[in-house]
């Protein structure tokens, strides 16, 4: 008999409602509904999480590591794009 | 032994999730893949944790002084009122998670209908498994369509044990007057009402799975009476090992 490995799924949980989903490791599953049961007794045994969201490993596209100078470093002296540079009123909180 | 009735099915409760966890932690380090058996562990953990909620009432119910460790740790098997489905051996993967199935579906049952226990505590208790047990109900029914429809290894294998559990089953819905003096007293329900709920669970799950269901026959094992299987005895010889040796061993 055949014996193939099941693919690999990224898996990302939102701890709390109102924050975003992270990723925070990867199961082998055969399919999307078991990767998602696999990823709940995997990765939420301890209370981490609101919502799973799974994602088939090979449909992730990654940048070229080799590809940081062009990709990255262009950004390293354009320190006027970060908000700090306003003043904000004194009753806006939490930017 | 005597048991009030209360005590009684308290009980029956208690180590159907005892007996049933003990079994499916022995997959600890043994299961197919990594991801099922956490998942396979995380069952049998929230079956341990129903028991010893339950066997703590039982406790307080029987006035003797006796905790959750004395009933589980110290009870010799004629004592246990879980049934018999619930002791046999493992078996293979697709056994083992059709079992789940089986008496999941029977627990789910029986959860919803304690959530209006007269009996408060049961009542809560009934609550938080519920919620638990519908998860389980989820996994195993998932697998069970899976193994049963999948290759033809896989298909003769959970029909096989789908031979050898289907008998048992039957033990889960026998009248019995303990049952009835509890649902006349609106303590709790009569397991053998649940049967037409139960099967509306679990013969389109079975259908689904391409799996024929054997018909019934005259055989009722009788666990729940405390008249078990020899496989018992050697579950209990290793989960209380501890506290036979050394009585009141705590850590």
């Amino acid at each position: 008999m055949e014996k193939k490995e099941w693919p690999l799924w990224e898996v990302f949980i939102r701890s709390r409602n109102g924050l975003d989903h992270k990723h925070c490791g990867s199961v082998h599953a055969p399919d999307s509904a078991l990767a998602l049961q696999c990823a709940r007794d995997v990765y939420t045994r301890r209370q981490e999480g609101v919502s799973i969201w799974v994602v088939r490993a090979d449909h992730i596209h990654a940048s070229d590591p080799d590809a940081k100078p062009e990709m990255f470093d262009p950004a390293d002296d354009k320190i006027y794009r970060h908000p700090t540079f306003y003043k904000l009123p004194d009753e806006v909180d939490h930017m | 032994m005597t048991y009030t009735p209360h005590l009684e099915y308290v009980l029956r409760l208690a180590d159907n999730a005892l007996i049933l966890g003990q079994r499916l932690s022995e997959w600890t380090g043994h299961a197919p893949v990594l991801e099922e058996e956490l998942a396979l562990a995380n069952i049998a953990l929230d079956l341990i944790g129903q028991s010893r909620l339950l066997l703590t009432h039982a406790g307080r119910l029987e006035g003797a002084r006796r905790d959750e460790d004395q009933l589980a740790f110290l009870r010799s098997d004629h004592q246990f009122r879980n049934v018999t489905l619930v002791e046999l051996p493992n078996g293979d993967f697709g056994r083992t998670v059709l079992r789940n199935f089986l008496v999941s579906a029977f627990q789910r049952e029986v959860w919803q209908a304690l959530e209006s226990s007269r009996d408060r505590e049961l009542a809560a208790i009934a609550e938080k498994s519920l919620k638990e047990t519908r998860y389980h109900v989820k996994h195993s029914a998932d697998w069970v369509i899976r193994l049963g429809d999948g290759t033809d290894g896989s298909h003769l294998r959970i029909q096989s044990a789908l031979d050898y559990l289907w008998p048992y089953t039957a033990e889960l819905f026998t009248e019995n007057p303990v049952d009835n003096e509890i649902a006349a007293a609106g303590l709790g329900v009569a397991w053998s009402s649940l049967e037409p709920a139960w099967e509306n669970t679990v013969r389109p799950v079975l259908m689904e799975a391409t799996l024929a269901v054997p018909a019934r026959t005259a055989f009722r094992s009788r666990g729940k009476l405390g008249l078990h299987s020899e496989y018992l005895g050697h579950l209990l010889t290793e989960m209380q090992h501890l506290q036979r040796t050394h009585p009141g061993a705590q850590w």
